[in-house]
């Protein structure tokens, strides 16, 4: 049994809450880079110039790439052979959120009660996702997600009878809605099975996944490659303003699911795909 | 085509903007979202004044992050646009004629454009860092209490930006998405 001080956790989210909101992580610049290069039209051209500009700046200057420094979203994997001792977990990474978005200079985004509303001030709660895997580590991954984006996803319990091109045509349907309002181009992430609230799960760890690897499955593999390409083909363009680059990455993340139904949640977020991961 | 463009948006500027111009706007402009929307139409309904003269004004829908020490202001990209829309024709109807910000507006906004001579620019969404640097003086002028949402008065030199909605109701997110499929 390996013991933790939850303050070695806090200090980790403190540091990524930071790290994340002014780095982008390698894998989604070069797909937008990528993107600039097969681009032919001016405006899209100029578009995607402005925000690898402007990520240039985030890291040079160490500032947020976006005002929209997010909710954060948290995920902590816990070995089974640790034991997190010194406080209460919960609260030690809200501490981290606490004084990552204070000390970086990071906006204050979160409100105490969704229908009365209220800044809490401090960016807290986080978004807490705790799951318990084999070993004595730790990982923890922040996510700081925008409401631009999460706000343009979508769920729907499919009937199995639905099938394939079921799920094909909600992910067209859902990109088409959101339209410009994500700030485009985006990032897509399915999530196919489990129940109601697994599949939105999936859906968020899909846009956490970094967009050079597939999904393990080829047949899902196959799957992220077609849609991808049919979102582009759709022609919103960068911002909306038209074009050929409405996604940089589609991931799709899978689980088993009851004879009865298909859940499929798609999340959507913009193309500053914001994510780091430490190990304790 | 690429226009420069002073502050303050007179009418008969706004008429000059078609939809997919670049323009790069200097001059001073305000800085309102959902609350602060809230807030000054409240105010008007009770018939208050605003905390500016909205005669001619652009309204930037922003929260920016907290300026560093030695910043101006801190990363300041646009919010989607459309959670103004409820509120754009009450404060086009006392003469605020720019809007700033991203994604589709309502067609009664559009309508309410049409009418009073507003024009819908577009700033990137997602590159806040870069349009920080446009932005040269930062006045908080009310509404302190709704932080990242209070009331800032900016004054921004060549400010990049799209025209994506015209006063004649031409829009960006429909032609530009058209030309491309014609291709």
């Amino acid at each position: 049994m390996r013991e933790i001080q939850v303050s070695a956790i806090t200090d980790v989210v403190e540091r990524l809450c930071i790290e994340a909101n002014t780095h982008l992580p390698g894998d989604v610049k070069c797909a937008i880079e990528t993107c600039r290069a097969c681009e032919d039209g001016a405006i899209a051209q100029g578009v995607l110039d402005k925000i690898i500009e402007n990520y240039n700046i985030a890291d040079s200057e160490n500032v947020p790439i976006c005002q929209d420094t997010g909710m954060a979203c948290v995920f902590l994997e816990i070995g089974q052979d640790v034991h997190l001792v010194g406080g209460d977990l919960r609260e030690a990474v809200d501490e981290g959120v606490r004084r990552g978005y204070g000390k970086g200079y990071l906006r204050k985004s979160v409100v105490a009660d969704p229908v009365r509303r209220g800044n809490t001030g401090d960016n807290t709660p986080a978004m807490l996702y705790t799951e318990i895997v084999p070993g004595e580590n730790v990982k923890i991954t922040v996510g700081p997600k925008g409401f631009g984006s999460e706000n343009m996803s979508a769920i729907r319990m499919f009937k199995p009878s639905a099938g394939l091109q079921g799920i094909k045509d909600f992910i067209l349907e859902t990109v088409e809605l959101a339209g410009p309002n994500p700030c485009p181009p985006m990032v897509v992430g399915v999530g196919i099975g489990g129940t109601f609230d697994k599949a939105a799960l999936l859906a968020k760890k899909a846009i956490m996944r970094p967009l050079d690897t597939h999904n393990p499955d080829p047949f899902y593999a196959e799957l992220e490659e077609e849609m991808l390409e049919r979102i582009n083909a759709l022609g919103i363009g960068p911002q909306g303003f038209g074009g050929k680059t409405t996604a940089i990455g589609l991931n799709i993340e899978t689980m088993p699911t009851h004879i009865a139904g298909m859940p499929c949640a798609i999340n959507i977020n913009c193309h500053v795909t914001r994510h780091k991961t430490e190990v304790l | 085509m690429e226009k420069h463009i002073t502050l303050p948006l007179t009418e008969e500027i706004a008429k000059t903007l078609k939809a997919g111009d670049t323009v790069y706007l200097t001059g001073t402009i305000y800085t309102s979202r959902d609350a602060g929307h809230k807030r000054m139409c409240e105010s008007l309904a009770k018939g208050e004044e605003l905390p500016f003269d909205p005669k001619d004004a652009t309204i930037y829908y922003v929260g920016p992050t907290p300026a560093k020490p030695g910043q101006v202001i801190g990363s300041a990209g646009p919010t989607t646009s459309g959670r103004m829309d409820a509120y754009a024709p009450t404060m086009m109807s006392v003469g605020a004629r720019g809007m700033i910000g991203k994604g589709a507006r309502l067609p009664e906004v559009v309508e309410a454009m049409k009418k009073y001579t507003g024009v819908y620019f577009g700033a990137i969404g997602g590159a806040g860092a870069l349009l920080a640097k446009c932005i040269k003086k930062c006045e908080l002028i009310a509404y302190e209490d709704l932080g990242a949402e209070a009331l800032r008065k900016l004054y921004v030199e060549d400010m990049p930006l799209f025209v994506i909605i015209d006063c004649e109701g031409n829009n960006l997110y429909e032609t530009g998405r058209a030309e491309y499929l014609k291709k």
